[in-house]
């Protein structure tokens, strides 16, 4: 092969079998040579546990995200959701390859990998949040519901920066860069609708009553997060940021903090359960039906 | 065919360096910052690399790039690696970086301030506009405004001069 003949074609197809490279061949590991070595004294069920919560969280919101295309107001909004749907979908890469690898540990063999996880679950082991899962139903709701997952997951993931688990920390800390201008983006908007026109305040005020049933459920400290002292961080501790940081944007958006009830559990269970609503069947119908109808495609 | 001894990493740092980013092409891996280490391992050349952001999806092209001019200069087998920690950041593109960018038309990032402390809450910006003014590249004005915080890349948003009313690409402090 000649410098000429290494073209973009080269790269994304396989050198010795290019005929799917239309499915994206080849994407490499997330953690490729990194150290993925449980540390001493992490319980690594717990920890694949946990890091299949918050990527699942990532993988299905950025899905959600990526519906909108095509569908947002303007050129600039499309860039930017996308742009957000891809940096979660990058958080997820990793952390579902974290998981694998802590899975394999615990196996004391080779866990499953990304895809795998991504694409060959069921509905009920998905561990997402139910807000993840919502479907948008106006440009407010998408505003008011980044608003909600980004200023919490910015402020689990500073925590998770001290954790003791060096790839989680190292996961986190990269996304919490990322996750700070998500909620940027989110907060301008909802800023902007609330502090617009009688129409455009009614609609963002609707969009986060319509929200907020789902926000407690963010708070919940399960027996996983408590099975990992010092590794995870439990969501309880994050509700005062969280208070703050909405307060301060709904003061600006002349907005008033809902008092919708939290959405029903089932039997004491929910998101983190793999207890969801229905809306996450779709998501997922979408999400795997390339891949479960051609299991054996390279990816 | 060169073996790699450990005389020749300097040689295929050289090389590695000058690796051209896929989305940024007037910037080497070197000017942009994302190269960690070349090392030689087992007679093997491993490279490092840090992604920008976490879904960036240039990373595999320049892995695959490096390994063929590596490969090309008699490295064979070179191994190529991600590190993430510590994260990239928008102030390890170099002088020689930002030159390119600016040359390019593209206006360089300011420092990466205390947008994430390393400890405490992150602080909110309500504001569209940068923290500091962002200079045109094409005539230097500082009256330029932001038309969107996200542009063709993840690394850049879109600003507009409203003294030679160019719109412009900039790399976002991170």
């Amino acid at each position: 092969m000649t410098d000429d003949e290494f073209t973009a074609y080269q790269a994304l197809a396989d050198e010795t079998d290019d005929h799917r490279w239309a499915f994206g061949t080849g994407f490499t590991d997330p953690l490729e040579g990194i150290d993925t070595t449980v540390p001493d004294g992490i319980n690594a069920a717990a920890l694949a546990a946990y890091c299949l919560m918050l990527g699942d969280d990532a993988l299905i919101y950025s899905h959600r995200l990526q519906q909108w295309m095509t569908r947002l107001p303007e050129l600039e909004e499309e860039t930017a959701v996308a742009n957000i749907a891809l940096d979660l979908l990058g958080q997820a890469r990793m952390l579902l390859a974290r998981a694998g690898r802590a899975e394999g540990a615990v196996l004391a063999g080779a866990g499953r990998g990304e895809d795998q996880l991504a694409f060959f679950r069921p509905e009920h082991e998905f561990r997402n949040v139910r807000l993840a899962e919502h479907a948008d139903a106006d440009f407010a709701q998408l505003a008011g519901r980044l608003l909600i997952f980004s200023t919490w997951r910015l402020a689990l993931f500073t925590r998770l920066r001290d954790s003791a688990d060096p790839v989680l920390a190292a996961i986190a800390a990269k996304g919490a860069k990322e996750l700070a201008y998500h909620r940027d983006y989110a907060a301008q908007w909802v800023v902007r609708l609330g502090d617009g026109t009688e129409l455009s305040h009614g609609r963002m005020q609707a969009a986060l009553d319509a929200l907020w049933p789902l926000v407690d459920e963010l708070f919940s400290t399960g027996t996983v997060v408590t099975g990992l002292p010092g590794v995870a961080a439990d969501p309880a501790g994050l509700r005062a940021e969280f208070d703050d940081v909405l307060a301060a944007v709904l003061a600006a958006a002349t907005l008033d903090l809902p008092d919708t009830a939290p959405l029903a559990q089932v039997a004491g269970k929910s998101g983190r359960d793999g207890v969801h609503t229905e809306a996450l069947g779709y998501v997922l119908a979408e999400l795997q039906s390339v891949a479960r109808a051609d299991p054996d495609a390279t990816w | 065919m060169v073996t790699a001894m450990t005389a020749d990493v300097p040689a295929a740092r050289q090389i590695a360096e000058a690796v051209a980013d896929p989305e940024l092409p007037m910037l080497t891996l070197a000017d942009l910052g994302i190269l960690r280490d070349v090392t030689s391992e087992n007679g093997h050349i491993v490279v490092t690399i840090t992604p920008t952001y976490s879904g960036c999806p240039a990373l595999r092209e320049i892995a695959r790039d490096l390994q063929y001019r590596l490969g090309q200069a008699g490295f064979a087998g070179a191994a190529v690696r991600t590190q993430i920690a510590p994260a990239w950041t928008s102030d390890w593109i170099t002088a020689e970086g930002r030159r390119k960018l600016h040359a390019a038309g593209i206006a360089p990032p300011g420092a990466a301030p205390a947008r994430t402390p390393p400890r405490g809450p992150v602080p909110l910006n309500l504001t569209t506009a940068p923290r500091d003014r962002v200079a045109c590249p094409r005539c230097g004005s500082l009256d330029t405004v932001q038309t969107a915080a996200f542009g063709a890349t993840a690394c850049k948003a879109l600003l507009r001069c409203r003294s030679c009313d160019e719109p412009f690409e900039y790399v976002k402090e991170f």
